[in-house]
């Protein structure tokens, strides 16, 4: 068997929710800042959960090709997206970046409001009471966010497909060789991806539940 | 508000480290020069976007491919061809193109994206009639479709599966339309179908003759009459931004020899 499936799903997937963790828990604090065109911005965030993931896909793929921007001026050093691992690496954050956005927005809104104006009122800067407040507070919350941005970039499959293409060895995810395996009738190739894939997803939503336990028990914990 | 410049300061991060990832990233059509090769021929790395339905006789044609021409390098991805065709559209590095169908072909080709006369049908799919393995139906045609002993006939959807409408279009050329009409169970797809016939949960199904030999649960009871349908043909063409274009031309005429002939026959197609 030919384990490359996994590999490149799994550093796809890494990478996408590195990219996702800064970015999401960034962006979700600015959000929460945000007074005016929060409804706007919001909704644009979550688009991408929402839309059919080959519509993503579409978009990614009409906005980083060759006839794009972001497609000449990679082809002045003669690169593409579509169609290599950064393809898929950009399209599973897309996708999972809605998912650690609302975790972390959700978090940041359930904070005790007393614990940041304390803050405040001690001198702390905007950006001080960021990192040494509403993170480590939240730290269980944002923690279940990767897990779930985690998994959803992992299953990725109609983005994938679209912007990097079904290469085996090279682009190839498990969730595109289960598609392919499906396609060319070869049902034992498709239930031993369905089976990893499946056990990998297990263990991330049974860590993720661990996490939002833990937030949800010291929230309790700080009520009482 | 200094808000707005870190957005903007993310946003040109962003974009920066993307282009980096994309200038590190190997371009998946360039020559490979990492295998260290005494001899002074590059090997040349051949990217053939196929339909899905040819995934496994087109692996199979690529360990023959590496005896013939041990320098060319096959790569192949797999998908329906109207995502392969606009992938093509946007400038994926593809090398050959091989549809499942004609219309996908032609709109590349008013499009100039494609050399014209590289372009040919090189492929025919049968539509048939399957029963499952231990089926105890006497039945030898479409036409005896209305009889009685048949309760459950799977097709494809017409609506949006493309088996389903040549299957519509043979029962209407055949004049059975409104005798099958109750008996039809509707799938979503075309191995729908057959697995519903694997399984005995229907007493016969109209697939492609490839679905039908990639299992040995079924019996091939017929292919559809002549010119009941109109013909499922899969054409096959280089690229125009193709940068190995020779090397291309090459693998096609491959594709056409005895030699791949007989294996595209084992999995069901015939030529053209």
């Amino acid at each position: 068997m030919d384990y490359s499936p996994l590999l490149i799903s799994l550093k796809t997937s890494i990478i996408a929710t590195l990219i996702t963790f800064l970015v999401g828990v960034y962006v979700a604090y600015l959000v929460t800042k945000l007074n005016r065109f929060k409804g706007l911005i919001d909704g644009i965030l979550t688009l991408p959960l929402v839309l059919p993931p080959t519509v993503v896909g579409f978009f990614l793929l009409i906005s980083l090709g060759k006839n794009s921007m972001v497609g000449r001026y990679l082809a002045l050093c003669e690169k593409s997206v579509v169609f290599s691992l950064t393809g898929a690496i950009i399209a599973s954050t897309v996708v999972s970046l809605p998912l650690m956005y609302r975790t972390t927005r959700g978090a940041f809104e359930q904070l005790d409001r007393d614990i940041i104006n304390v803050a405040r009122t001690l001198g702390l800067s905007e950006h001080k009471i960021f990192l040494k407040v509403m993170l480590p507070n939240s730290f269980f919350s944002i923690m279940a966010g990767v897990i779930l941005a985690f998994a959803r970039a992992l299953g990725e499959f109609g983005a994938t497909i679209m912007v990097a293409g079904n290469i085996p060895g090279k682009t190839q995810t498990m969730s595109v060789a289960v598609y392919t395996a499906v396609q060319a009738g070869n049902r034992p190739l498709a239930y031993r991806w369905v089976l990893v894939m499946g056990i990998i997803s297990f263990v991330s939503m049974v860590i993720m539940n661990k996490f939002e336990k833990n937030q949800f028990g010291k929230a309790g914990k700080a009520v009482n | 508000m200094n808000h707005r410049r870190i957005l903007i300061f993310l946003l040109i991060m962003i974009l920066s480290t993307t282009v980096l990832f994309g200038c590190k990233s190997e371009d998946v059509s360039t020559e490979d020069d990492d295998i260290p090769d005494e001899t002074p021929k590059k090997t040349v790395e051949l990217l053939v976007s196929a339909a899905a339905s040819l995934t496994d006789v087109m692996e199979e044609l690529a360990e023959e491919y590496k005896a013939v021409e041990p320098e060319i390098d096959l790569t192949f991805t797999f998908g329906s061809s109207g995502a392969l065709q606009a992938q093509i559209e946007e400038g994926a590095p593809v090398d050959v193109f091989m549809s499942a169908a004609q219309k996908q072909m032609d709109s590349l080709k008013t499009d100039g994206l494609m050399l014209d006369d590289t372009i040919k049908t090189l492929l025919e799919n049968k539509v048939v009639l399957i029963t499952p393995k231990d089926s105890e139906l006497k039945i030898s045609s479409f036409e005896e479709l209305d009889d009685d002993t048949i309760k459950k006939i799977a097709v494809g959807d017409p609506g949006n599966v493309p088996v389903g409408q040549y299957t519509e279009e043979i029962f209407q050329s055949l004049e059975l339309k409104d005798k099958v009409e109750p008996k039809l169970v509707l799938g979503n797809d075309v191995r729908a179908v057959l697995t519903w016939v694997e399984n005995e949960e229907v007493d016969c199904g109209v697939v492609y003759a490839t679905d039908a030999f990639t299992t040995d649960k079924v019996n091939i009871v017929t292919e559809a009459p002549e010119g009941s349908h109109k013909e499922v043909t899969y054409p096959a063409g280089v690229v125009k931004d193709s940068k190995h274009s020779e090397e291309a031309k090459t693998f096609l005429d491959f594709l056409s020899t005895e030699k791949a002939a007989s294996i595209f026959e084992k999995y069901g197609f015939s030529m053209k």
